[in-house]
Formats: C-alpha cells, structure tokens, sequence
C-alpha cells in the first residue's frame, strides 16, 4: 500500500481514442482522479459511457493511459504492470468463465495460471465453499443462473485472495435475486479485508455497498463523498405526480409547489409527470393527495421515490443521465 | 497430466521460460477439456469430413476422370485432408473470438501468466485436435480403398506437411478471430473459406478447370501441400506440368512459411492492439 493508505490512486488519468490522423479525438478520460482506501468498497457511479469501464481496465492494466499516474497496492500501474496482476482481482461486465467447462474445472485451470500448481484445486474448493457453489460444482456452466455464473466469476477473480479488487458493474443485467446473491458475497469479501472498487449505473447498489462514493461524467470525477454525503448534496425523497390529463399539469404542478418548500418543481411534459424534493415524505404526500381531490384533479399515479442516478447527475452537472435530449424541463 | 505441476510453495520461483511453457499448457488442457466435456462436439466436427470424403469420393467421383489416369478415390484424399486442415482455421477464430466477446482474454491479460500463452496454447490444442481429425480421415479413407504407397517415412512427412499448413493457419485463425466484433460474422467467413479449399488441386486437377482459374488454383497454397501429399503417399497426381506444380514439395514448406510470416505478426500486433 501507498503511504498514503490508498489502495488505488488515479492521478489526472488520460485516455485517448482516435488519436490517429483523420478521426476526432475522444477523451475517454480526461483528467480522472481517484482515491480508494484500503480495506473499503468504493462505488464509481456513471452512467454508460462516462469513462467508468474504461477507469478499471486502466487500473487492471488492460489498457495503457495516455497521460498521468496510476498505482494499485502500491505499485505503478504502467511501469509494473507484472506485479500489479498478481495482486489484483478482475470482474468484468460479462461472467468471463469457460462455459463448457464445469464450475470446479473453471477455478483449477485459472488457478493453475495463477501458478498455484497443486495447491489450484484445494484452492477451487476453498473458493467453491465460500461462494456458495458446492452443489453445483461439477455442473457444466451452462446450467447456471446468472447470480451462480456471475459469483463463479468472482470467486475466479479472487483465487489469489488479492487485495485489491475491481468489479464493472458486476449486477448489471441479473435478476433481484441474482443481486441479492452478489451483494452478499462482495460483502464478504470486504469483511474478509479486500478493497473493491466497484462501478455501477445504479445509485441504490452504490449506496447499499460502498462507503465512498465518485461520480464520473465524461471522463472526469465530478464528485466525491460518502453516499448521505451525495444523498445529502442531490436531495431527499422526491414527491411524483402523473396528471391524467396533459391540461391538468399547471394545476399539478401548483399543488406539488405548496409541499416542495421553495424548490423546485420538475415538469416532465411528455409524460404528464411533476415531481420535486420533499422534506417530510409523508405529510407531503398526504397533503398533495389531498389538495388534488379538493380540486377535483384526476391523477394517473401518484408516490414517493428515492433519488436515482438521472437526479444525481441533473444536480452536479444540470444534464440528465442519459444525453440531454430535451425531454426535461425545468418549471 | 501433471508432470509440469508443482507445489505453489516451490513455484514461484521457476524462470520466466517454464512459466511460459507451464501456462501454455494449462490453456492447451483446457481447450482439451471442451472435448471431454462435449463428445458431440468431436463427433461433428470429425462428422463434417468423413462425410465429405464419402460424399465426394462416391456422388462426384462416379464423373470425376483424373488427367493422366489413376483411381479418383485415391487423387481425392490427400485433397480432403487439406481441405479438413485448411477449413481447421476457422475453428482457431470460433474459439478466440468467443473467448474475446465473453472477457476471457480479458481475464487473462488481467492475470499474471505469460501473455503468449493465450494463443499458443490455443495453437497446440488445434495442432493436437488436427493430428486426430488426420488420424481418423486417414482410418476412413484406408477403409475405402485408399492406400498410402510411397512408404512410412513418406506417409509421415507428408502429414507433417498437412500439419505445417494447420500451423500456418492457427495464425489467420487468432488474427481474425480477434478482428471480427462476434462469432456470427466469424461464421460468415465459411463463404470465403469454403472457395479457397474448392479452387485448388484438392477435389479436381487444375489442369482441368479454365485456364484463368486453374492458374489461381495451382497457384493456392493448399494445392502445393495437396501435390506433395499425392507424391509422397505414391497417389495420382495428375499435374499439368507448371513450375508451381513441378515445385510442389518446396512449396509446401515455403507456402505455410510466408503465411506464417505474414500472419503471425499480424496476430501479435492485434493482440498487443487489445491495449491501446
């Protein structure tokens, strides 16, 4: 580890694409900066194409950098590449295991090219235990569910108990449950002393892993903090209305005005939808609910929602999640 | 099995160059494997040329005539294992392509194996693969008559010969394979695979086809292999006396060299490329 106690650091990381003569330019990172301390979960949240893949495979050595530094446990990541592999762990966003072979196969053979030799199916077994795939272990891959498929993956990433471990968006495309499956053992991990870097598109998986939390936006860090930190920073609850009738949403928006206490109130035309930040959850919506059927409004839906990812980054950036496209307008 | 194995206790220390060898191996154990675990997918695939030999053996062979006499059976073997060397490519490409899409090269280069492993290992589990599809073609065809009369140490130099082409072509096989974005439009390449085995000595003698096209036919690397193959197992050659056909056994060892040459830094570069 760096004096500092930063498992990973990212120093004013560039990354170049289409640097050749004719195409233009793209900066996939333009000046990333990240600190990870050892020992924690540290969540990247982005949305796609913000730099948040392209981050980890710089810091896992698969790609080279263009401009600035980067270590992990310690080690600089372009001129020690070596050793960083041997202290590193890798999921990437696809289950990267044989399929044919079983999941016991699996861990042997990438624990032989770990060159523990012997040692690679005791180790198979370890690993088969502590990612709950016992049963399952002479089963072809094939016949495993995403979350069984997706802890084969990180039990194969952590075959040399790393210290350090990068995780692109490890539940992307599982079911609920499959999550669940993955939250747990990544938990696990970390109570077991692994420093996960972890990226993600979701707030809600940053917020129930990580203790810290960057927001990437093309290329750069725009913010970092704790998740209430972030929570604190893009706002509570939000209270939504959908009018069921386009005429209805000035009169909507009004009534959501009273409970908003001077904030502002988001009018989402195309899809009838106001929504702002609310203090007291409850009262608000009571007292919106209310004052609508006072007014004899009819409303489509009405609720409460956490703040999502679209929120964050309409906060710290004034554009939405996805490209800006006009959809959201400020009222 | 385990002969290069070690407690990870005494392991670490071992040089560079058997880490190499060691981590070949084990992705050479591995594509292995996929055999062992889908029988089906030998049968297929050893399927493919017995029932090509049959198919081209005795539905065209009935109006085959091989130019300057000789039994069409016997002309039409060594054709047929080129042709299975040469289609072989295409397997090298399915494999790496999949194993790219899927991020397992990815976890590789994240590992701290040797980097050539990931493609020589694939190499030698298709030279291995290669060998036994060469053993059963040649089973096959001795069932059928086809008999290998230029002596063993002929027969052997001429499979060597199959193999070098087999070798040559693992090469076109990782460099395409990481080239095309998946494993449907590497399955396409079957359309330009499928002529480059029709369009040279291996099925008809280019003697016979239009001239324009029996020139690009002899001058086919695989034709080269196919008429050493023929003089060496002592089967009809039916040559149209070119210099390329009278240089078959030189260009059978040339052909596979410059592909070779050509490819394999075209493979390193594009792997190397995954980096940028």
């Amino acid at each position: 580890m760096s004096a500092s106690g930063d498992a990973v650091l990212a120093e004013r990381i560039v990354k170049r694409y289409g640097a050749k003569k004719g195409a233009a330019e793209k900066r996939a990172l333009d000046g990333f900066d990240l600190a990870v301390r050892s020992g924690t979960v540290h969540g990247l949240l982005g949305p796609n194409g913000a730099g948040k893949t392209t981050a980890v495979r710089v810091l896992a050595t698969l790609l080279r950098f263009d401009a600035g530094r980067a270590e992990v446990a310690g080690l600089d990541v372009a001129r020690r590449p070596r050793q960083v592999r041997s202290r590193i762990g890798l999921a990437g966003q696809y289950a990267a295991v044989d399929e044919v072979l079983t999941g016991r196969q699996n861990l042997e053979m990438f624990g032989r090219l770990f060159h523990l030799g012997g040692g690679a199916r005791r180790r198979a077994d370890e690993l088969l235990e502590q990612f709950d795939l016992v049963e399952a272990a002479d089963k072809g891959v094939t016949e495993y569910s995403g979350g069984m498929r997706r802890r084969l993956d990180l039990a194969a990433s952590m075959i040399l108990a790393p210290p350090v471990l990068f995780l692109d968006e490890p539940t992307t495309g599982l079911d609920p449950r499959g999550r669940g499956e993955v939250w747990d053992a990544v938990r696990a991990l970390v109570s077991g002393g692994t420093t996960v870097l972890l990226t993600t598109q979701y707030l809600d998986e940053a917020d129930r892993l990580a203790s810290h939390i960057t927001v990437i936006d093309r290329g750069r860090a725009i913010a970092d903090d704790s998740p209430d930190g972030l929570k604190d920073r893009v706002g509570g609850d939000r209270i939504e209305v959908v009018a069921a009738e386009p005429a209805d949403l000035a009169a909507v928006a009004k009534a959501v005005d009273r409970v908003a206490g001077g904030g502002l109130v988001v009018t989402d035309a195309p899809d009838r939808r106001v929504h702002a930040q609310v203090t007291d959850r409850v009262a608000a919506l009571t007292e919106v609910a209310r004052s609508l059927q006072d007014e004899g409004i009819a409303v489509e839906d009405i609720g409460l929602r956490r703040p999502s990812l679209d929120d964050v980054f309409l906060r710290l950036t004034g554009h939405g999640a996805q490209a800006p496209d006009g959809t959201e307008a400020a009222a | 099995m385990t002969a290069l194995e070690l407690p990870a206790t005494t392991g670490r220390e071992r040089s560079r160059a058997y880490w190499a060898l060691a981590d070949c191996w084990n992705v050479t154990r591995r594509s292995l494997t996929h055999y062992q675990r889908q029988p089906l997918a030998i049968v297929w695939q050893l399927g493919f040329p017995i029932i090509s030999v049959l198919l081209y053996g005795y539905v065209f062979g009935s109006a085959m005539k091989v130019p300057g006499g000789g039994d069409y059976r016997e002309f039409l073997m060594p054709g047929m294992f080129a042709t299975t060397m040469t289609l072989g490519f295409m397997n090298t490409a399915m494999a790496v392509v999949t194993d790219a899409g899927k991020g397992v090269i990815d976890r590789f280069r994240s590992m701290p194996m040797a980097p050539s492993a990931v493609t020589a290992g694939r190499g030698a589990a298709d030279l291995v693969v290669a060998s036994a599809e060469l053993a059963i073609l040649a089973a096959t065809a001795l069932a059928i008559g086809w008999r290998a009369d230029g002596g063993p140490p002929a027969a052997v130099a001429a499979f060597g010969l199959l193999l070098l082409l087999r070798f040559s072509l693992i090469w076109v096989g990782v460099w395409i394979g990481l080239l095309v974005p998946n494993a449907e439009s590497a399955g396409g390449l079957y359309a330009i695979a499928f002529p480059v085995t029709m369009i040279s000595s291996a099925m008809v003698a280019p003697s016979l086809m239009p001239g324009w096209l029996g020139t690009v036919a002899a001058w086919n690397p695989v034709s080269s292999t196919v008429t050493a193959a023929r003089q060496l197992f002592g089967n009809p050659v039916a040559g149209g006396g070119t210099w390329i056909e009278e240089h078959a056994l030189l260009m059978a060892l040339v052909w596979p060299l410059v592909i070779t040459l050509v490819f394999l830094p075209l493979a390193v570069r594009r792997f190397q490329r995954l980096s940028r």
